[in-house]
């Protein structure tokens, strides 16, 4: 136990291993950081900027961040959290996420996050791009209309070899992530439904797969995002 | 001076709309017509969506029926599935999918009834528009605004408890059912507390027609004459001449209640049904092919309902169904304001359908999705509150919607009601100076008895307001009255 640090969120006195990104130490004193793109288990890579905190007046992602000893964190100040909200905002202007279709509504990251911090109507105007959908796979649907580009099926997602399913095409504004489509022909079921799973959005929905799950039993249903992460 | 009247937005229906009456220099009406003004383009842009997502996304046409549209595009997408066309379904699927249903009809019925048209029948058509509202019966006839308020949310549970939401639930999947009715649940339609139960709905939706029917008999000249003409009728039945609203094959008589369409198979609906488009309107006609654009409109509701059933599978409605028959000696009803009475029936009808499903153990059960031979295009009919809801697909290889056909109730109406607004103008408004609010009402009466759903109908989006304007042969509008 040698190796427990001490350091302080928004003022509550924290220990945590060293070295433990900030993130997970937060959640092992209680404290929930909001994450979309971050998975358990996957090396973090700060794509998102929801987790982001304030360490001595710098903002910084809290899933690539080590906590240190006596580090002093701001999480939960009015600004972070507008940081956070307006960030929210922007994936949904971005993107064309109709929940009410959406086989993941209720089982969605992003809406549920929406929901914990009461977006009512994005402080942005809406882009409505044109995206499109690859249903070419016999069992996956690829929905660009919903993708935030989080990578988490690009490095979660791989055959026996390692390779990924899925994969970054284009570069800049026209930057999507698209099922590979040799190996999307041959993709089993069990690795269909993880990419799903995995997936933070409805962008990766497994063929013939909808609203099987009555509203009330969905996962974000009973307890908001992050209802979870309580001492 | 000849004139053009307009009535824009038309008030207590659901949905935009607007009427123009033309009158000429001595005051004849030459044209009335209902013009729906916005558009929506549903069956564009669900294409090129994966199909089982069809119910859930159409079903954003509207949020007064949306369960009409859940359940007929989930029963276009059972044919996809392979699950049979409409009666494939395990016991538990069909049964959830008609409580569903039988729920909806209920609290829809309900609301159209207390909420938007008892004003006219309590206060007068011509009566003060200021109290000849939700508002006024609230405040003249309490007991009466809380019946029709429970009885909305009882219907409205039995959709939760179906559908998992009021509004826009995800219940009926392609095959089936997403989840059976728990015990509890049950229980609480069946002996929860006064008045939300099944027996207190059944016996308020006889006091509702009850009430009607004391109006009809103390104003029978009006109820009878008001907007009467003869049309065909069209509706699903079930296969020995029932009324369903779930199921059945389409049926329809003409005026004189003669077979014209001979319970088909309504998979094959467009080697029968054809669609006109008019400048005017967003809001398409339909037609029987067989019979022509000028023969073939048919009316769809209540009134066709009950004029191309033969009976009515419950005991309590099928005495009120003799009883209205008699009034008609057994022929088709054409009057217009009978459609109320037709609902009311269907109301009462609604509750004992509700507590004889509720009664059946199969709304228990755990077997809820049947799925066989993929299919790649599909037809779901379904009797919505205001007609006969036509919904048709057909799918690529991959799984997308490649074509989307969708007829609604308030479209097959359309023509029927531009009637009944031509004949409610020529009888109040021909040779009048002057034109009251009284007799915009009355054209509105006609419009409202359809219950219309202009908003689905139209595929229009927004509020609807209703907008009266009467015009003169040059086209100068010489009147425009709008109500809100």
């Amino acid at each position: 136990m040698s190796n427990l640090i001490k350091f302080k969120i928004d003022g509550k006195e924290c220990m945590a291993e060293a070295g433990k990104y900030i993130v997970d130490a937060a959640a092992d004193n209680g404290i929930y950081i909001p994450t979309l793109c971050n998975m358990k288990g996957v090396k973090p890579k700060g794509a998102c900027r929801i987790c982001s905190v304030r360490i001595n007046g710098r903002l910084m992602t809290s899933c690539t961040t080590p906590v240190t000893d006596g580090m002093e964190i701001e999480s939960n100040s009015a600004d972070i959290q507008d940081l956070r909200k307006s960030i929210i905002e922007l994936l949904f202007v971005s993107g064309n996420h109709f929940c009410p279709a959406c086989e993941k509504s209720g089982n969605c990251e992003l809406q549920a996050l929406a929901y914990r911090y009461q977006m009512m109507v994005p402080r942005y105007p809406y882009e409505f791009p044109t995206k499109p959908v690859d249903a070419s796979s016999p069992r996956i649907i690829k929905d660009q209309n919903r993708c935030i580009f989080c990578k988490r099926c690009i490095k979660t997602i791989k055959d026996e070899n390692g390779r990924s399913y899925f994969v970054f095409r284009n570069r800049g504004h026209k930057l999507e992530v698209v099922l590979d489509e040799e190996m999307g022909k041959t993709i089993d079921s069990a690795t269909a439904h993880l990419a799903m799973e995995n997936c933070p959005v409805g962008s990766i929905l497994v063929k013939e797969k909808g609203f099987d799950t009555p509203i009330g039993k969905r996962k974000f249903d009973k307890e908001p995002i992050g209802s979870d992460i309580k001492l | 001076m000849s004139k053009k009247i307009t009535i824009e937005p038309v008030t207590r229906v659901e949905g935009h709309g607007k009427v123009t009456i033309h009158m000429d220099a001595q005051g004849n009406i030459q044209q009335s017509r209902l013009h729906i003004v916005e558009f929506r383009g549903f069956e564009r842009f669900v294409q090129g969506r994966p199909y089982w997502e069809a119910p859930v996304l159409v079903q954003r046409l509207c949020g007064i029926c949306p369960v009409s549209h859940h359940l007929a595009a989930a029963k276009a997408l059972d044919v996809i599935v392979g699950a049979g066309t409409g009666d494939g379904l395990t016991p538990t699927g069909e049964k959830m999918r008609r409580l569903m249903h039988y729920g909806q009809f209920f609290q829809s019925h309900a609301l159209h009834f207390f909420h938007l048209s008892a004003p006219d029948f309590l206060f007068g058509v011509d009566g003060d528009p200021a109290t000849r509202n939700i508002i006024g019966i609230a405040l003249t006839n309490p007991e009466l605004a809380v019946q029709g308020v429970m009885m909305r949310k009882f219907g409205q549970e039995i959709i939760r408890a179906t559908a998992g939401k009021k509004i826009h639930g995800t219940g009926a999947i392609p095959g089936g059912i997403n989840k059976n009715l728990s015990i509890e649940e049950r229980d609480e339609f069946l002996k929860g507390a006064d008045p939300l139960n099944a027996d207190k709905m059944v016996s308020w939706a006889e006091e509702a027609l009850d009430f009607f029917k004391k109006y009809y008999f103390a104003n029978k000249d009006f109820v009878d004459n008001f907007s009467y003409f003869p049309s065909n009728h069209l509706s699903l039945v079930r296969k020995d001449g029932a009324l369903d609203i779930y199921h059945g094959v389409l049926r329809a008589v003409d005026a004189d209640g003669k077979k014209i369409l001979h319970d088909v198979d309504y998979q094959d609906y467009d080697k029968y049904i054809e669609e006109e488009v008019r400048s005017w309107s967003y809001m398409k006609f339909p037609y029987l092919k067989e019979f022509g654009k000028e023969k073939g409109w048919y009316r769809v509701g209540p009134l066709a309902r009950l004029n191309t059933a033969d009976f009515i599978p419950t005991p309590l409605a099928q005495k009120e169904f003799e009883a209205y028959k008699a009034l008609t000696n057994g022929k088709p009803n054409n009057h217009c304001l009978h459609m109320h009475y037709a609902r009311l029936i269907e109301t009462l009808h609604a509750a004992e359908m509700i507590r004889e499903l509720l009664n059946d153990p199969d709304l228990l059960g755990d077997d809820l999705v049947i799925k066989g031979e993929k299919q790649k295009e599909g037809v779901g009919l379904i009797e919505a509150p205001r007609g006969t809801l036509f919904h048709h697909y057909r799918i690529n290889d991959n799984d997308q919607i490649e074509m989307a056909n969708l007829i609604v109730s308030t479209t097959n109406n359309n023509e029927p009601m531009n009637k009944a607004v031509n004949h409610v103008a020529k009888s109040v408004m021909t040779g009048k100076e002057v034109i009251t609010e009284g007799m915009m009402n009355a054209v509105e009466v006609a419009i409202r008895a359809y219950d219309p759903c202009l908003s689905c109908a139209t595929h229009a989006l927004g509020k609807m307001p209703l907008e009266l304007t009467l015009v003169g042969p040059d086209d100068q509008i010489l009147d425009r009255k709008r109500t809100h």
